[in-house]
């Protein structure tokens, strides 16, 4: 499939917008400034940003608890993402969810979520909503290999084949629920399971954005035509810890390393978009500058930025109350 | 104006909202029920006693959504389609079943507009069944009001009569916020004098069904109806009990209950809830913090024992709050002497 040099263009641009914010958070959280828990999404970047491509901002999509690939993908703004995890009022949730809970509805981001399958039952809703106000519009549930295990997430793929609804359920299996691996935690096959709720399902290459962009679009394209969910399961490597601070005992020495050197997946793209002449190497080169000066920006501001005042401790529990 | 049953009452409600704005949904176990049997019927049931009987004729499938029994999907699906630009109305059947979709309500629903920053509007209704009475047991009869109240978040509704459930469904449905709406199984066939148009009451403003002088009861849901009575015996006595219904327990008219209290001094409260961190115990904290001066007698809770609710109907019995437990904590908080500190 031919792709758009503007999709192509924004894709590597939000790809290397991740990492660049990953691998920044990773330096900046061992400082001690940043609160809370942070889980980076590093090495995955194809899969958030494949999906993405194929949705507007009509389309919804709910997120996990390695979340800021999705917000980023989905076009969530990264000033205020940072700003947020920061726990800044500046930031996208004024500093009340921190990195967890980002969210942006304007934008069809239900939100990142402290809850392993917490997404699924809650896009068979966003679902529900687009194919009953006849808006067009497909809902995306991207959950990791623990989450698959999780009723919820069961329960959601019986739940949107019974009703038919535009859903797409992105498994992304980077191979660990926490320390746990997948192959001991996963019984059967992601493809059984879809094949048990009666569930068409692809699988791709997570670190090879044209196998995601192509898997995705053809799921989308399925769901969105009225024809009900799809699964897709996308292979994939963390690069690092479930959370910052893990020491990734249970992981050999050289998986990491591997899979940075041999399934990187922005080295992918700029080899075959240069290669097949789609895209200048200069043109990636001017991206990957502006992407760092953003990056530089959004950190400066976030730690200047005000802090939440006393007041926004009790504001917007309710709409009213 | 008609005498309509409390079950009549909630279907009428949701029936008049569900004509006035299209995004109004419902969705749950056999809300209409039959799907794909043999008999080829797709409204049996109207849900397991009847409640919303009739709506899918009126509304079709894509308005009256049955669902598998998978609580922890559809609960959480509609706090997904509420954030996105429904108005959905889930029916959970009886409120034990929590246990299965707690997450959702917990965790997802109740803190949205509070993790995203005030960015999100959730117009969720639970509906649930509550209460002892039926010889349901432990699984199926518990009245879980306070635990939905001890969540930031949620509004919860405790109707006490069918036009208390009318009004208050409405405003419930109407409402930018997840609310909880428990309705006491034992109620279903209670009439009432309820308005055939729409109507909404207030949630957060509590009902003083009777006024008096001497002592004042809060009561929630049915209890609301054996405080009364129980009202009525003690008049025969000469003591004259304010009675409150709160309606809801979140939020709470704490003002209202604050006034009556300082009114009468003394103070009984009627949960059906299990005793410990129960609306009793919420509202005994509340008049000892705010109130401790006014009070002329300590304060009574007619609560059932910390147990599960048992089958057998003289257990259940004696478990439940009763027209003569309430009459006898009212008659022991008027006996009570304050002994003067010397």
């Amino acid at each position: 499939m031919q792709i758009a040099r503007e999709t192509l263009l924004r894709s590597y641009r939000a790809m290397r917008t991740i990492r660049m914010f990953e691998e920044r958070l990773h330096v900046e959280f061992a400082t001690g400034e940043i609160p809370g828990f942070v889980h980076l999404y590093c090495g995955e970047e194809a899969s958030a940003v494949g999906v993405c491509a194929n949705l507007t901002d009509n389309d919804t999509i709910a997120s996990t608890h390695r979340g800021h690939g999705h917000c980023i993908a989905k076009g969530v703004e990264v000033g205020g993402m940072m700003a947020e995890i920061y726990g800044r009022s500046t930031g996208v949730c004024r500093g009340k969810g921190g990195s967890m809970h980002i969210a942006d509805l304007t934008c069809g981001m239900l939100g990142a979520n402290g809850i392993v399958g917490g997404g699924p039952p809650l896009i068979c809703g966003a679902a529900l909503s687009h194919k009953t106000l006849g808006d067009g519009g497909v809902a995306v549930a991207f959950y990791g290999d623990g989450a698959s295990n999780e009723g919820t997430t069961l329960e959601s793929l019986n739940l949107a084949m019974v009703w038919q609804l535009p859903a797409v359920f992105v498994v992304e299996d980077n191979g660990y629920g926490e320390a746990t691996s997948s192959s001991y935690a996963c019984a059967g096959t992601q493809q059984a399971r879809a094949a048990g709720f009666g569930m068409p399902y692809l699988e791709c290459d997570g670190s090879d954005y044209f196998a995601v962009h192509q898997a995705a679009g053809e799921a989308i394209a399925h769901a969105r035509a009225g024809k009900g969910p799809v699964m897709l399961h996308v292979h994939l490597t963390r690069w690092y810890g479930h959370f910052e601070g893990d020491a990734m005992t249970y992981r050999a020495p050289d998986e990491v390393p591997k899979a940075r050197s041999e399934h990187d997946c922005l080295k992918m793209f700029r080899e075959r978009v240069t290669q097949a002449a789609l895209l200048d190497a200069s043109v990636l080169d001017e991206i990957d500058a502006a992407v760092a000066d953003e990056i530089e920006a959004a950190v400066m501001k976030a730690k200047d930025d005000p802090l939440p005042q006393a007041p926004d401790l009790l504001a917007d529990v309710y709409v009213r109350y | 104006m008609s005498r309509k049953s409390f079950r009549q009452a909630i279907n009428e409600a949701l029936r008049q909202e569900m004509r006035r704005d299209p995004t109004v949904v419902l969705m749950g176990e056999d809300v209409a029920g039959g799907r794909g049997g043999s008999a080829g019927v797709t409204d049996a049931w109207g849900g397991v006693l009847g409640v919303t009987k009739g709506l899918l004729e009126e509304f079709g499938d894509t308005r009256v959504l049955d669902t598998p029994i998978t609580e922890a999907s559809y609960i959480g699906a509609a706090a997904g389609a509420a954030v996105t630009g429904l108005r959905p109305v889930a029916e959970l059947m009886f409120v034990d079943f929590v246990g299965s979709c707690l997450d959702q309500i917990m965790n997802q629903a109740a803190k949205f507009r509070y993790m995203f920053g005030g960015k999100a509007r959730t117009p969720l209704v639970i509906r649930a069944m509550y209460g002892a009475g039926f010889n349901a047991a432990a699984q199926h009869s518990q009245a879980l009001y306070p635990l939905f109240t001890h969540i930031p978040g949620l509004k919860v509704v405790v109707p006490s009569s069918a036009y208390e459930a009318k009004g208050l469904l409405i405003s419930a449905i109407r409402d930018d916020d997840p609310v909880i709406f428990l309705e006491n199984k034992v109620m279903y066939d209670d009439e009432d004098e309820v308005p055939d148009e729409a109507y909404t009451i207030p949630l957060g403003e509590a009902n003083l069904t009777r006024e008096g002088d001497d002592v004042t009861i809060v009561a929630f849901g049915r209890m609301v109806g054996l405080a009364n009575q129980a009202a009525d015996r003690l008049e025969k006595k000469g003591i004259s009990c304010t009675v409150i219904d709160p309606r809801t327990t979140s939020p709470l008219d704490r003002e209202t209950i604050l006034e009556c209290v300082a009114d009468t001094g003394r103070l009984v409260i009627v949960d059906e809830s299990s005793p410990r961190c129960n609306m009793a115990t919420d509202i005994a904290a509340l008049v000892a913090e705010e109130a401790f001066d006014t009070l002329r007698a300590p304060i009574r809770r007619v609560v059932p024992p910390h147990t599960p609710v048992p089958f057998a109907t003289v257990l259940e019995t004696l478990y439940l709050p009763s027209v003569e437990k309430i009459e006898a904590a009212v008659t022991a908080t008027m006996n009570h002497r304050v002994v003067e500190k010397v």
